[in-house]
């Protein structure tokens, strides 16, 4: 771990303005990405890991989101005060990124090949012939059979796994550095979800790009990931390598996830939930965010938010009774 | 005069929808319009000293002044008492046109959307009213049953009743393919229970919403009607027939035929904004107008 | 494809049949609505009971309704759409007079409103909760909020009668040249889109806003593509939809909206014709004249519907 990150983020916060005011989505989160890494980020619905990766790019409507602190360094660059049109040359040629539904992610109005070739006119200044060329290359790329002729097709011709091999195929077709997958499968039917993934761990290899994969299900990303960050109510509560959170989780809620993950042989009907659900950025909690739902929770939770302190190596989590239980074991 | 009004309009605790309604703005502009032209015509007696149909030749022709408003017209009546008079029949035949035609077209909708066998044939026929353009319609309809506000009422309900009621029969269709209405219908609920408790109220906000609109078109087209010479009857004074009267004037004399069409105006954009804000707070799925 | 279209276009053919005769049946009824025999109109003032009773039992009105009801459809089915009593011509020659000009009035009114409607409506949408969209959407309200022919009286005021810069009435046909043509229709065409102008601005608004909440737009931004390209190549045309849908309704408010017009500019059109029919009690021409927009009006529809198919591939392509 000693080269340089390729992306670093730096406490992070955004705010939504809404009827009720503003509220935060997600608070002073920090991660690092590494040059041909594969970062996972993990959490319940609601926890804030698409605001965080829509961040990344500034995909947020800019009339009524803030952000009062936050830095994203890539390539030397403060992708949160870049002026717009610097900002559009990385988007989609320096780091790409692929959506959680793919019905509704591409325009049902244009053709596959109209949809594959614009990034290429754009960032790779191609004209029309040759982006077709290229687009029809990248269909390929995603394992699309016969992609000559689908690359003429409208987006509701196409099965849903399709369309997220395309979204896939538009995300890579100018060779990105970053590629950003928020919930890739979720959208997918069970068979469908694990061709994806292998996809996008082939095309990680052959393109060596950083992967960023958003799920809430840790078992995908323990398959994917070598670094993961668990999220909870818009703040980082565990991040570290994946084995080390796999054996030692160092918060509840991980715990928790871990213990959601369907195992392959067993029987799923009776599998462990995590009791309650995650709360709304509008109520307020005082101390742990998570100490309503936590089993472990102790009269100290309640009172002061905890920090996330080292745990590890590499390794960090936002729970002091876990770590003093630690301490002491050592 | 605004925190009069939010006063008036803080609801109690349980309304969200009135709470909302109240703090959105179009409909607290809409409000205050409408209110304050509701209130000039039931006090219209209050506010002027004249008789609108009262003729006096030697004040013929005054521009606006103090004494007269809005000046006089021809016959020498006081525009100003003539539009406040004016307010109340135009405000009235608004009022019956969307009333009437909201009846009887969510009841039309309603039985399109229960009664499936009624549906293609209902249809049809909204779809037949549908060709005419609305207003050509009406002028059919106000001309075959002759000059009187009934009349024009109900020409202006027909001409309505086809869009209000292809939009309660979509808000009905949605709640009948709901599970739990099913479920009330295989229990052996009666058609009637089903369509009062489930199918009516899920119709209400995108009814509303749209009979204010009509509320608004009535106004516009009692206007026009009038100015074709359909209208509501001289002597007594609505909008449109006043604006009719002026227009041979409207050169030497444009107070005559101005001022009702200030008010015309007044009145539609009032009912426009109140539309805008129900259909922003009761119908975030409607969000284009029929 | 091409058969797609085709399969489309025989389907709403065949359901504008239905609504054809709807309208045929609606149109007959409410003319036998009207009080005053017109057989007495058609006799004179002059005539007997016995003059009168043959008059009538000419235009088949001694027999049952159903039996008219069953001779008007017949009437139609061979293209006679009757004869105006107080014209002397039958109601298609009438019409063929008159057309023209309400056509022309329709055509350049909409050649007005849709370019500016969609405009205003699709920069209010880009620019929306800024003072622009506020200005557009309350010139828009207003457009939709005010009487159409009260401010055409008052443009005539100013345009014509004080600035003298544009004919106060009358039409000039296309026949003796464009620009005295255009000329005759710019005023009374203006006047007649202010209403769908601000119509289609806020329709075009909220539907541009709808589209830009939709997922792709995201992702044509996470391609990088610009702001104004993401309105014009990926929000455009799926506006577009909606706003074709609407096109029916647009043309239906303009012919409609036509009729208090022409009679401001007093432009001899079919809008003009109808009124003049109706308070001479002329039935057969009100009944015709009618139908004959009614039908003009539903071939618009189907004209739509393909031009729909045209934007949507999602229905070309089923
Ligand atoms: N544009 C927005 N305006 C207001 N609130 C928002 C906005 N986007 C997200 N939120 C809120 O921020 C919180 C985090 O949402 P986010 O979409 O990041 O969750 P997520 O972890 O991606 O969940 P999911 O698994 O459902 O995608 C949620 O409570 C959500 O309601
Ligand atoms: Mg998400």
């Amino acid at each position: 771990m000693t080269a340089a990150p390729l992306l670093s983020v730096r406490d992070l916060t955004v705010e939504f303005h809404t009827d009720a005011g503003w509220l935060r989505a997600i608070e002073r989160v920090s991660f690092e990405l590494m040059p041909q890494e594969a970062l996972g980020i993990v959490g319940e619905s609601g926890s804030g890991k698409s605001v965080t990766a829509l961040s990344l790019l500034r995909l947020h409507a800019g009339s009524t989101t803030r952000m009062p602190s936050g830095e994203i360094r890539y390539d030397g660059l403060d992708l949160l005060t870049l002026p717009a049109r610097t900002l559009r040359r990385i988007r989609g040629g320096e780091i790409a990124m692929i959506f959680q539904d793919p019905m509704s992610s591409l325009n049902p109005v244009l053709t596959i090949a109209d949809q594959i070739s614009e990034t290429l006119m754009l960032h790779q200044g191609l004209d029309r012939a040759a982006a077709r060329r290229q687009a029809i290359a990248s269909l390929d790329r995603v394992r699309i059979a016969d992609a000559a002729r689908r690359v003429d097709a409208y987006p509701h011709q196409l099965s849903g796994g399709m369309r997220q091999r395309v979204m896939i195929a538009i995300a890579i077709a100018c060779r990105p550095r970053v590629l950003i997958a928020d919930e890739p499968t979720t959208a997918l039917d069970v068979t469908i979800q694990a061709q994806i993934l292998d996809l996008l761990r082939e095309l990680q290899g052959e393109l060596g790009m950083s992967v960023i994969l958003i799920s809430h299900d840790l078992g995908v990303i323990a398959e994917f990931a070598q670094r993961v960050l668990v999220m909870y109510a818009g703040r980082v509560v565990e991040q570290g390598p994946a084995r080390a959170l796999y054996r030692r989780p160092m918060h509840p809620y991980t715990s928790g996830l871990l213990a959601a993950i369907p195992p392959l042989d067993a029987d799923v009907r009776r599998l462990p939930t995590i009791p309650g659900n995650i709360p709304d950025p509008s109520q307020r909690i005082d101390g742990c965010r998570f100490s309503p739902r936590c089993a472990e929770v102790q009269a100290a939770c309640r009172a002061t938010p905890p920090d996330l302190v080292s745990v590890g190596v590499d390794h960090l989590a936002r729970c002091p009774p876990r770590l003093a239980r630690l301490e002491e074991a050592r | 005069m605004a925190e009069a009004v939010s006063d008036l309009l803080a609801p109690p605790r349980r309304f969200p929808v009135l709470r909302r309604l109240a703090r959105h703005r179009s409909f607290r502009v809409g409000f205050v319009i409408v209110l304050v032209l509701l209130l000039a015509a039931i006090f219209a007696p209050l506010l002027t000293g004249f008789d609108p149909t009262a003729m006096r030749a030697r004040l013929r022709f005054r521009p606006p002044q103090a004494a007269y408003l809005f000046g006089t017209d021809n016959f020498g009546r006081d525009v100003f008492t003539r539009c406040l008079y004016g307010a109340r029949l135009s405000l009235t035949i608004g009022f019956g046109v969307a009333v009437l035609s909201g009846v009887i077209g969510a009841a039309a909708g309603i039985a399109s959307a229960q009664f499936r066998w009624l549906d293609g044939a209902m249809m049809r026929l909204m779809d037949g009213l549908m060709a005419f353009p609305a207003i050509i319609l009406a002028i059919g309809l106000a001309a075959a049953m002759g000059p009187n506000i009934g009349s024009l009422i109900v020409a202006l309900s027909v001409a309505y009743i086809p869009r209000t009621a292809r939009i309660v029969r979509a808000s009905a269709l949605v709640v009948r393919e709901l599970e739990f209405v099913d479920a009330s219908r295989v229990a052996g609920a009666s058609s009637l229970r089903i369509i009062v408790k489930h199918l009516l109220p899920n119709c209400m906000g995108p009814l509303l919403v749209q009979l204010t609109f009509v509320f608004a078109y009535a106004i516009l087209a009692e206007a026009a009607l009038s100015f074709l010479g359909i209208g509501p009857p001289p002597p007594a004074p609505s909008w449109g027939n006043i604006i009719a009267e002026g227009r041979d004037q409207a050169v030497e004399a444009w107070w005559i035929m101005f001022f009702p069409g200030m008010a015309i105006s007044l009145a539609t954009l009032g009912m426009n904004l109140l539309g805008d804000g129900l259909r922003d707070v009761l119908d975030p799925r409607l969000k284009v107008e029929t | 494809m091409k058969l797609r279209v085709l399969r489309r276009l025989v389907l709403r053919l065949g359901q504008a049949v239905p609504i054809l005769l709807v309208v045929a049946v609606v149109t007959f009824f409410l003319m036998h609505l009207l009080p005053g025999d017109p057989a007495a109109i058609i006799a004179g003032p002059e005539a007997g009971a016995e003059a009168i009773e043959k008059i009538r039992h000419q235009l088949g009105l001694d027999r049952s309704l159903p039996e008219q009801l069953a001779l008007w459809l017949f009437h139609l089915a061979q293209g006679d759409f009757g004869r105006s009593i107080v014209l002397n011509q039958s109601v298609l020659e009438a019409l063929s007079e008159r057309l023209p000009v309400t056509v022309s009035l329709t055509v350049v009114s909409f050649a007005i409103t849709i370019p500016l409607g969609i405009v205003a409506g699709v920069l209010a949408a880009r620019f929306r909760n800024t003072w622009l969209d506020s200005a557009v959407m309350f010139l828009a309200l207003v457009g939709v909020s005010i009487p159409g022919f009260w401010v055409a009286i008052l443009s005539v005021i100013l345009f014509s009668v004080t600035l003298g810069w544009l004919p106060a009435s009358g039409y000039a046909p296309l026949a003796d040249g464009v620009r005295p043509w255009l000329l005759s229709l710019l005023q009374p065409a203006a006047m007649l889109a202010l209403f769908q102008i601000g119509f289609l601005a806020r329709m075009a608004r909220s539907a541009t806003l709808d589209v830009l909440d939709q997922d792709y737009i995201r992702t044509a931004r996470a391609k990088g593509v610009s702001e104004w390209r993401t309105i014009a190549k990926h929000a455009f045309r799926n506006t577009l939809i909606p706003v074709v849908t609407a096109t029916g309704i647009i043309l239906s408010l303009l012919m409609g909206g036509s009729v208090v017009i022409e009679q401001v500019f007093a432009l001899p059109g079919v809008g003009r014709l109808i009124v003049q029919a109706i308070l001479t009690r002329d039935y057969p021409l009100v009944q015709g004249t009618l139908l004959v927009l009614a039908f003009m009006f539903v071939g618009i529809n189907l004209l739509v519907d393909v031009i729909y198919t045209w934007v949507d591939p999602r229905v070309r392509y089923g």
